[in-house]
């Protein structure tokens, strides 16, 4: 699990690209404000990957995956 | 509806509103400027003494408080900090050097461009030059390491300073300074918007950034990280519809001499805005967005705000500053110092230089 909460922008985003860039298909990172789950989800979908949110107590757990 | 075209239609209003600024009496290409307008408010409270320059700026308090609204509206208020506070001062300080040099911060910039002031032609290509440089540091696994939930009242106090602000400003004790009380003074510091349209305007630009995160640092960096354009065709919508206003109200010209509110010096008004994009990417966004930020909670921006104004404030009372005569040779040092000081920042939080 990436955990990228309380990181500045852009880190989150490139946490999640250092990590892609290792090969997978299933990645997971939370965040805990809206603006990174957003940036998130946009990098993500743009790469054509699904992303699912689980919010809980203000921190979202974000699952990436790819489409197939 | 789509998050790029609300972007670009948030980018046109926050546009028109900045160069209809100008039209109610704010210096001209400054309808926003978060460099000029902290600076200017660290004059009127004394923090320096140069008489042109000193007003409460009704914009920079707007912009906190619309940014406050918009994240309690949207339930995204949050107290957090403790990432590098003193690493962030620093910064702040340093972008508000390099922004001096140059007479303005990213947002004045585009609002330079906008005027058909081609000086800050320069500025844009040293501020691309800078956020590549702080590029090259986020690739290198730059970080200041994270923030942490704070008590809600700590995430209050730069939204309460401002309304503090506020209130010395209507109310106008003498201990405050402003430009307008020396009648043999000429300055931008007396230029200026009537207070509850300043204020207005800034509660709109603040509230429409909050929800976008608008950040001029963040355009460019996010297309040469990501390809990501949502920011930068926001700036470009800021920059049309600014540049729009201008030429219908007839404050638009095109040239390099006689700017206004700026100078000639090519070389650093380039190097003056490479040292704001390194310092902004550093931070992890420009000036306009860490007021946001603060508005939002983050005393991290707060810090950064501080350190913005104690810049200020160093800037004028040793004669750091430009001015429409040009760079000074103490701002030439401080911006050179500057880089120096913002480039060892980056090295040292680099991946490869901290403990696990």
């Amino acid at each position: 699990m990436l955990d990228a909460r309380g990181l500045s922008c852009p880190q989150p985003v490139l946490m999640l690209k250092k990590a892609m860039t290792g090969g997978g298909e299933k990645f997971e990172i939370i965040v805990d404000n809206t603006a990174a789950k957003e940036n998130i989800t946009r990098f993500a979908r743009n790469l054509g990957y699904n992303v699912a949110a689980d919010e809980k107590e203000g921190e979202y757990i974000l699952t990436v995956t790819k489409q197939l | 509806m789509d998050s790029k075209k609300i972007t670009v239609a948030i980018g046109l209003v926050i546009g028109v509103i900045s160069a209809l600024l100008v039209k109610f009496g704010n210096p001209a290409n400054m309808g926003f400027c978060i460099a000029c307008f902290i600076r200017d408010t660290a004059g009127a409270l004394g923090l320096h003494r140069a008489q042109p320059v000193q007003y409460i700026r009704p914009e920079i308090i707007g912009l906190v408080l619309g940014s406050c609204i918009a994240a309690i509206g949207g339930k995204e208020f949050q107290a957090r900090g403790g990432s590098a506070p003193m690493t962030r001062f620093v910064l702040g300080f340093f972008v508000m050097v390099g922004a001096l040099m140059f007479l303005g911060c990213p947002f004045r910039m585009v609002l330079r461009l906008a005027g058909g002031d081609l000086n800050a032609v320069m500025g844009l290509a040293g501020f691309f030059i800078g956020i590549l440089a702080g590029v090259f540091f986020l690739n290198k696994g730059y970080t200041l390491k994270r923030s942490y939930r704070l008590p809600i009242a700590e995430g209050t106090i730069m939204p309460a300073v401002q309304i503090v602000l506020l209130v010395l400003l209507v109310a106008a004790p003498a201990f405050i300074f402003f430009s307008g009380n020396f009648p043999d003074v000429k300055g931008p510091g007396k230029a200026h918007a009537a207070i509850i349209i300043s204020l207005c305007a800034g509660l709109v630009v603040g509230y429409l950034c909050q929800k976008s995160r608008f950040c001029m640092a963040g355009g460019f960096r996010d297309f040469i990280l990501f390809k990501e354009t949502r920011l930068l065709l926001g700036f470009a919508a800021i920059f049309a519809a600014a540049l729009a206003v201008n030429i219908f109200i007839g404050k638009f010209k095109l040239g390099f001499e006689a700017q206004p509110v700026a100078h000639t010096d090519f070389l650093w008004n380039f190097l003056g805005m490479a040292l704001v994009g390194l310092a902004s990417v550093l931070l992890g966004g420009c000036p306009l967005r860490q007021l946001i930020l603060s508005g939002e909670g983050s005393t991290d921006s707060a810090i950064t705000a501080l350190g913005l104004l104690v810049g200020s404030a160093f800037c004028h009372n040793f004669g750091l500053a430009s001015s429409a005569a040009g760079a000074t040779f103490n701002g030439k040092a401080a911006v050179v110092i500057g880089i120096i000081v913002t480039a060892a920042i980056g090295f040292a939080n680099c991946a490869e230089n901290k403990e696990a």
